[in-house]
């Protein structure tokens, strides 16, 4: 067993990363999230794993700092909540683009604009749908936990190195500022120059040797045939991320006539509204995507084929459940898909999830 | 005299460097660009650094620097270079890292990234070309255009009230104290070429002996935006743009303060 | 064992850090711990709130709308809080600075004398480990053994030469705290 540590979300992302051997971290500060760089520069690892820290002048130079050292097949990562973010879907959609790995975690805040520090869900479309300009693909996962904002930065650099594909951590202001117990991850090594060129040497941009080709990185194709057949790479890569990585967890799903679907955060408030509305006689199961790009469609469709009823839970103004209205509609069923959330930094209680519910579908 | 007999080792006087490759360039003729690649490539080669060489391309002309040079190459958004050279840098501090940068990427919309990487004197190398228009859009005003100088945008010249003064990035970034060397160079004559050579090499040394940032600026022509000839164009420059930015080293970390040749 | 609690009062009362080895001395006790606080500008002298939860069993909703215990330490808190209190559930708070004290008749009051207590003790830093006692006396879920383990791991080591006047603190909060009223 590992380290046992009570520990915020935040802290948890920065020890995960000097772990997980992580190259460099480029970020700018922003609340809820400014805890990730500063845990990183008092750990100073560049000191204990040579892992490089900086801050940089603002989130559009920090996600291209990012594409620079992830070109290089370096593990390379920022961290930022919504308003940065949006600065840097510029650089992500290059990233996407030229198709490098790296790792960009999100801790949302409420928005529009500039919005509130306090936690929200409000940026699923723009994660799960790309976010920048172009047709392209984040791999998300939504960690509902502590222990999963430790356990999802390795995750997420493996996805991102597997597919050359920028991966998200879509994280919420309550993950980032909570404590819980966190069983921290053993230390694996930083690859080593000669490790970088025999897994990445046919890409990375390392400097040219005599013994290959020169490396470029870039997402400029103006030969439209040549782009097209890139973008059909690209969706390839998508479609195979939806066979091979959807990742998600059914509680009390079995016997239920009503599925709850949430993720991260609003997930565990409907953990315990799942307990309540049982304890009330009501047959209540909860879905929670944990990969949201892609999302689990194939199960949505086979729950569809025997419950009465879906809620989506979020903290926005309802985004999730246009995918589980289509991934309904793919598998061939018509079930009702409804939705309950609240905005603007608020956080739904337990009671008003069973309250919704029972409105919506259980009118008596 | 057959052909196949002049062509003998003893008689070459001019060879082009083999990081060069054989594709032709898309960039005018006339244009400044060609020359400053063709030094820049023969300075990699003659210094044997190629193996640690990265360059950062820009949004601008230079978008395409990547095919012409033989070392690995990335293609950043437009003004980004500077930080995604930190980026490389930063992870590989042993490998040489330079940005191509042209006036509308470095001086306008990518003016955060170069100040802050410069300001935190980054060992890299960034190439400024200044020919006072966005060349590949077309001819457009830029930061430096000249007060007066007509563009697409400013088709009854660049208007001082309207859109402010033609921006001196070189002075600005020689204030810098993470910048080790910075000059500003030209291309238009063969004495202009050897010198900028010289200051790009310095320039190379200074940043492989880690003294911080080094900043080559090269005014340039864009006879295509410009719409003259060549030649007309590089006269127009000589007379026109040089004054303005005025040659030579600006700052020499070697010989103490700020420097003037002039 | 469930055990799902709101600690609130001012910024700098020491909410959060009482929670913090609250929820440090659950894991010692082998327990899952959630610790979830209000942030933002409202900590920078405002009022103060932390929710922990501790449980034998994976931890649902780190937000609550009802808890088994409230430990108020401010009169806007315990506006917010008293009837957020689970019917048959716990509510201590500290009568300093409170003008309308509770008026809940199904719910178990306890009283503690924080404030004036760690003036006497002549450390009023300690105040919060006063009320972090009487919460243990009258809900024994921590064994003080395990909370002396919780407050070496919370705590910076340059601050471990203050467990002993930590401990006494709460020793002595377990002596003081004071039953109004039980359902």
């Amino acid at each position: 067993m590992g380290e046992l540590r009570l520990m915020k979300g935040n802290e948890v992302l920065a020890e995960a990363a000097i772990r997980c051997g992580c190259d460099g971290y480029f970020g700018y500060p922003i609340t809820p999230q400014s805890e990730v760089m500063e845990t990183l520069m008092q750990r100073q690892p560049w000191d204990e794993t040579g892992m490089v820290v900086l801050q940089a002048e603002s989130e559009v130079a920090s996600i291209n700092m990012v594409y620079g050292a992830a070109a290089a097949g370096k593990k390379a990562m920022t961290s930022s909540s919504s308003p940065g973010i949006s600065l840097m879907t510029e650089g992500i959609s290059y990233i996407a683009g030229a198709e490098l790995p790296c790792l960009i975690i999100n801790v949302q805040r409420g928005g529009p604009g500039l919005g509130t520090i306090q936690p929200s869900q409000a940026d699923y479309f723009q994660a799960v749908k790309g976010g920048g300009h172009g047709d392209y693909k984040l791999l998300v996962l939504a960690p509902a936990s502590v222990q999963e904002m430790n356990d999802f930065v390795d995750l997420a650099f493996e996805l991102a190195f597997k597919y050359r594909n920028p991966a998200m951590i879509l994280a919420d202001g309550a993950l980032g500022q909570m404590m819980e117990k966190v069983e921290l991850s053993d230390y694996k090594p930083r690859w080593t120059k000669e490790e970088i060129h025999e897994k990445w040497g046919s890409w990375a941009t390392t400097g040219k040797p005599a013994s290959r080709k020169k490396n470029i990185i870039t997402s400029l194709e103006l030969d439209s045939d040549i782009m097209e057949a890139n973008n059909r790479r690209f969706q390839a890569k998508y479609k195979q991320m939806e066979q091979e990585e959807v990742r998600y967890e059914l509680i009390e799903c079995d016997d239920a006539d009503y599925i709850i679907v949430a993720f991260g955060t609003s997930s565990r408030i409907c953990q315990k509204s799942v307990e309540i509305a049982r304890a009330q006689g009501l047959k209540v199961g909860l879905l929670r995507p944990i990969t949201l790009f892609p999302f689990p469609k194939k199960i949505v469709g086979e729950l569809a084929a025997k419950t009465k009823g879906f809620l989506s839970v979020e903290m926005n103004a309802g985004q999730m459940v246009e995918d589980i209205k289509l991934a309904i509609y793919d598998a061939g069923h018509h079930v009702p898909v409804e939705y309950f959330g609240r905005m603007g930094g608020i956080i739904p209680t337990p009671g008003e999830v069973v309250d919704s519910l029972k409105n919506k579908f259980h009118k008596e | 005299m057959d052909l196949k007999e002049l062509i003998k080792p003893e008689n070459l006087v001019y060879k082009k460097t083999e990081l060069l490759n054989d594709d032709s360039m898309h960039y005018c003729p006339g244009c400044s660009h060609g020359v400053v690649h063709k030094i820049l490539a023969e300075l990699i080669a003659e210094m044997g650094i190629q193996e640690k060489t990265v360059g950062v391309a820009p949004v601008g002309c230079a978008v395409f620097a990547y095919k012409y040079i033989d070392i690995d190459w990335q293609e950043a958004a437009h003004g980004r270079a500077p930080a995604v050279a930190t980026g490389l840098i930063r992870l590989m501090p042993d490998n040489f890292i330079f940005t191509y940068q042209g006036d509308g990427d470095l001086a306008s919309i990518g003016a955060a990234e170069i100040l802050h990487a410069c300001n935190r004197g980054e060992n890299i190398l960034v190439i400024f070309i200044n020919n006072g228009t966005y060349g590949m859009t077309g001819g457009q005003m830029a930061p430096t255009t000249l007060d007066g100088m007509v563009t697409s945008t400013t088709p009854n010249g660049r208007n001082i009230d309207l859109n402010g003064y033609p921006l001196k990035m070189t002075e600005l970034i020689a204030q810098l104290p993470g910048t080790s060397y910075v000059t500003r160079q030209t291309v238009h004559t063969p004495g202009a070429v050897r010198k900028c050579k010289r200051s790009l090499k310095k320039a190379i040394e200074y940043v492989l002996d880690k003294k911080g940032t080094s900043f080559v600026e090269v005014v340039s022509t864009c006879n295509s935006g410009w719409k003259m000839t060549p030649v007309a164009a590089n006269n127009w420059m000589e007379e026109n743009m040089v004054p303005y930015y005025p040659l030579g080293d600006l700052k020499d970390s070697e010989k103490g303060e700020i420097v003037s040749e002039n | 064992m469930t055990e799902e609690m709101i600690i609130a009062g001012f910024g700098g009362q020491g909410v959060l850090s009482m929670g913090k080895i609250l929820a440090y001395s659950g894991i010692m006790e082998d327990k899952e711990v959630t610790w979830f606080p209000s942030y933002g500008p409202e900590m920078r002298g405002g009022t103060a709130n932390v929710t922990v939860i501790i449980s034998d069993n994976r931890i649902s909703s780190p937000i609550l709308h009802e808890f088994d215990t409230a430990i108020i330490l401010n009169q806007q808190s315990l506006n917010k809080f008293e009837k957020m209190v689970k019917p048959g559930g716990v509510l201590l708070y500290d009568p300093n600075g409170i003008s309308k004290p509770p008026t809940r008749t199904d719910i178990n009051i306890y009283k503690v004398e924080g404030t004036k207590t760690a003036v006497e003790m002549g450390n009023p830093r300690v105040f919060n480990m006063i009320v972090f006692g009487s919460y243990l006396k009258v809900r024994p879920i921590l064994s003080l053994d395990n909370v002396e383990k919780g407050l070496q791991k919370s705590l910076p080591e340059r601050y471990h030469r203050l467990i002993p006047l930590n401990l006494e603190a709460i020793k002595k909060g377990e002596e003081i705290v004071e039953s109004i009223q039980t359902v």
